[in-house]
């Protein structure tokens, strides 16, 4: 890779900052540092230091994303197939639901990639890698007949308002891939919700088959309909967001995450135990049918594998405590499902339950610090 | 002997190139060296100007807030060069040998006849106050003061650090004498070694101290782990801490009269060819080590351990409280796509998203390259895991970085220096200057809290 080093180093002069492009630095670094890690030495300190990096965390997530991401593309050919009889092949399917999901992921990463160069030059800062992961979660979040535009225009407010007002990476209250599904939830509701979104064409009624309904397992619970099988659901079979309703892809994920430790286990954990405790609750008091439904039925459906995986367990946005995450991680279990029972209008509580939490994180770590400097205090003296 | 104090947070990081337990000797070095920059806060005034013949013990600064303080010559001979930097901000004084050494002769005090305050006007006097440097703080101790105990680490864990028992040996005398000395200023000695002393170990012999034995991985021997786990410091507490090899030096004084402060140091590293002991006095030229060294790459010379030490450069003069010269190769290159590769097995991670836990004996060639780009805070959880003391440590840096002074006390900045953070450093995925924001805080403290500094 020699010839690449040298013409880098040929050109890097007219990034510097006298130079002819310097409105192009941060771009040129961003690039430079994708290609090469850079050559920076300790400078005071640690005079060695551990080889991983942000951006190798960041493959970390999106390796992990990966099972979940194939399968959405799959089943976005399959339920295609369930709806229109089209008796397609397995890549078949697969090949539909990649054409599909390919533009998605396209205009998510464009999009929020361009807003990071930018502001990233404006402040004069390196571009941060966070967006790495965020532009890979928000197509996974989304309805696959999601409009591309609408796409975009979520994904802009999100790193915007939701990132670099505050700072960029690191600094941000919220998770800004839920705040980009939170925007198209408040701004365009109707095409994040209801029963016609979740299938590559149901909207429009193209070639649909008579009586083929599209409603997702937490439409059909908040009914009280008949719901898919168990299987099918912890499999994926289901019409759901796009990267959200294989439980087993997703819990593929989360191995990978709990084994190299980037995810945190004590939220995923704790988001199950607050999901559990509270259904077994509901159970007791049922007054409505989705009240009724087995307190696991709540984890294999909607998007709550995947929240409680890939959102709660955001570093930034999350509790930082080790005491502050079980809180955190419970109380984003518990008010799931108290969302989408006590919701009349949503049947989904994923995504309201997590940023709600976002913004109590701070105020959970403030009292666990806090007990911390009271025990200090405290201490004995010899 | 009391308990075990187990530590269970905390990283060994395992390098190429410990020193074997042969005792070298070097030559005189080209010239010695006090520099201010190894004492915290340190305002230095000149008392010799170049050209000054100088004996050793002789005084060549003091502090310019508490004159009482001598800084004194190492060895004999004549001041070489007033080294200034930016601002004239004194960097160093260097004296070069003379071919005889000659000591200052002071009068050897009888510790029963005299008082803490003619003890502590002697101490002042000969130049050896500057071995006891005080927490909070971590700066050379006030002579006003008195503290609740004096805290001494007898083992070292960082990496390539010395054998201290090894080091101490045959010291036994000397290092009594210094503990007597100590005993007078603060009856209250804490000493902390390891779980399983070797049968040469000298501590068990020495009397009038409290021992505390340790187990677990590196910062278990740094003494401010030890003071945590011991005798926390409280608010308005002050302790004392000082290094075994000082107390040696202190008890020289006492035996013979003179400023003595040779000792034995390890040179260690990946780049030295036979990595071994060495005695030598504070303030060497380094060069005398050159030859010792492999000569294929550019290498960083660290006075010090790897995590703590200072870039002294070729020709830098070993500091003031350090035991050891590590070399290491200099880490400035590119490397292709380098993060996406978890198969690096040259470097080491504490992640498991790389292989180094599979090798838990493996020994590495750490290079000087921070591997990475500097990055707000993202990752969490990884300095707990490094730092074995009740403190959340990112909290206490964003205390820092606000200037909030009330959250810093209360977070714990009055137990830390530098160098007890070292690792949260290392493992840090964004890579923050870690010791250096700590040192930032503790500077703001010295300068809102105590006017008379």
């Amino acid at each position: 890779m020699n010839f690449l080093r040298k013409f880098l180093d040929r050109i890097k002069p007219a990034f510097e900052k006298d130079g002819k492009l310097k409105m192009f630095h941060s771009t040129f670094d961003a690039i430079e540092t994708f290609l090469f890690v850079p050559n920076t030495t300790a400078r005071s300190g640690a005079h060695i230091r551990d080889v991983n990096d942000l951006k190798h965390t960041m493959t970390v997530v999106l390796i992990a994303l990966t099972p979940a991401m194939l399968f959405g593309m799959w089943n976005t050919g399959y339920q295609h197939n369930l709806s229109t009889a089209a008796e397609m092949t397995f890549w078949g399917m697969f090949w539909f639901g990649f054409l599909k999901v390919l533009p998605i992921i396209i205009v998510s990463y464009v999009v929020g990639l361009g807003i990071e160069f930018i502001s990233a030059q404006i402040r004069g800062h390196e571009v941060n890698e966070g967006f790495l992961v965020t532009g890979m979660l928000i197509p996974l979040i989304m309805p696959i007949d999601c409009p591309l535009w609408m796409v975009g225009l979520a994904t802009a407010f999100a790193v915007i308002i939701g990132k670099e007002v505050f700072g960029g990476t690191g600094m941000n209250i919220f998770n800004p891939a839920l705040l980009a599904r939170a925007f198209v939830f408040f701004s365009y509701p109707s095409h994040i919700s209801g029963n016609k979104v979740w299938i590559v064409g149901l909207s429009a009624n193209e070639g649909i088959i008579d009586g083929f309904s599209g409603a997702t397992p937490l439409a059909q619970a908040a009914a009280g309909e008949q719901m898919p099988s168990i299987a099918d659901m912890f499999f994926g079979f289901i019409p759901g967001s796009i990267g959200e309703t294989s439980t087993l892809a997703i819990l593929i994920g989360a191995a990978i995450l709990i084994y190299t430790g980037v995810g945190s286990w004590k939220i995923m954990l704790s988001c199950v135990l607050g999901a559990l405790g509270i259904g077994y609750l509901l159970n007791f008091t049922a007054a409505n049918p989705y009240m009724e439904i087995a307190p696991y039925m709540h984890l294999i459906m909607g998007g709550f594998a995947f929240g409680a995986v890939f959102m709660a367990t955001d570093p930034v946005t999350g509790t930082q405590t080790e005491i502050g995450k079980w809180i955190y991680g419970f109380l984003i279990g518990a008010f799931t499902v108290i969302i989408r029972v006590f919701n009349m209008g949503y049947p989904e509580g994923m995504m309201l339950a997590i940023l709600f939490m976002n913004a109590f994180a701070p105020l959970i770590d403030h009292y666990v610090v806090e007990a911390n400097i009271r025990r200090r205090l405290k201490r004995v003296k010899i | 002997m009391s308990k075990v104090i187990k530590i269970h947070k905390g990283l060994d990081i395992t390098l190429k190139g410990s020193a074997e337990k042969v005792l070298g000797k070097f030559p005189l070095s080209m010239d010695y060296a006090v520099k201010p920059s190894d004492f915290q806060n340190l305002t230095p005034k000149l008392v010799v100007k170049e050209g000054d013949a100088v004996l050793a013990g002789t005084a060549l600064f003091v502090d310019k807030h508490c004159p009482e303080i001598n800084f004194v010559s190492p060895i004999s001979g004549t001041v070489k060069e007033i080294v200034r930097g930016d601002k004239r901000k004194l960097l160093a004084v260097t004296v070069s040998p003379a071919a005889e050494q000659q000591h200052l002769q002071h009068n050897i005090k009888a510790l029963n006849s005299i008082s803490r305050e003619e003890l502590i006007a002697f101490l002042l006097e000969s130049g050896v106050w500057p071995f006891i440097k005080q927490r909070p703080y971590g700066i050379v101790a006030r002579p006003t003061d008195t503290p609740k105990a004096i805290f001494i680490s007898c083992f070292d864990t960082a990496p390539l650090a010395p054998d201290l028992e090894y080091v101490l040996n045959g010291e036994t005398e000397a290092f009594q004498k210094g503990i007597d000395v100590l005993r007078k200023l603060c009856d209250n000695i804490h000493v902390g070694i390891t779980e399983n002393p070797s049968a040469t170990s000298i501590i068990p012999k020495i009397k009038g101290i409290t021992t505390h034995a340790f187990a677990g991985p590196h910062p278990s021997g740094n003494v401010g782990t030890q003071i945590h786990h011991i005798s926390p410091i409280n608010k308005g507490e002050v302790v004392w801490t000082i290094t075994p090899q000082h107390i040696v030096s202190l008890g020289r004084l006492f035996l013979k009269g003179i400023y003595d402060v040779s000792k034995v140091i390890a040179l260690a590293g990946s780049e030295v060819k036979k990595p071994r002991y060495f005695r030598i006095i504070d303030g060497a030229n380094i060069a005398v080590i050159h030859e010792h060294l492999c000569k294929d790459k550019p290498v960083r010379y660290i006075s010090g351990n790897v995590l703590t030490g200072a870039n002294v450069g070729p020709n830098g003069h070993l500091s003031f409280y350090d035991n050891m010269i590590s070399v290491i190769p200099e880490g400035d290159y590119y490397e292709f796509l380098g993060w996406a590769n978890p198969f690096r097995m040259k470097k080491f991670s504490v992640s498991r998203s790389y292989f180094s836990w599979i090798f838990p004996k493996k020994e590495y060639a750490l290079d000087t390259n921070i591997n990475g780009g500097q990055r707000a805070f993202v990752m969490n959880g990884e300095y707990e895991k490094v730092l074995p003391m009740d403190i959340y440590p990112v909290y206490l840096l964003k205390a820092i970085l606000a200037e909030d002074i009330d959250k810093m006390e209360q977070l714990g900045i009055y137990e830390v220096v530098e160098e007890d953070l070292a690792l949260c450093e290392f493992v840090c995925t964004s890579k923050i200057d870690v010791q250096d924001i700590i040192r930032q805080g503790i500077n703001l403290m010295i300068k809102e809290m105590d006017d008379h500094i």
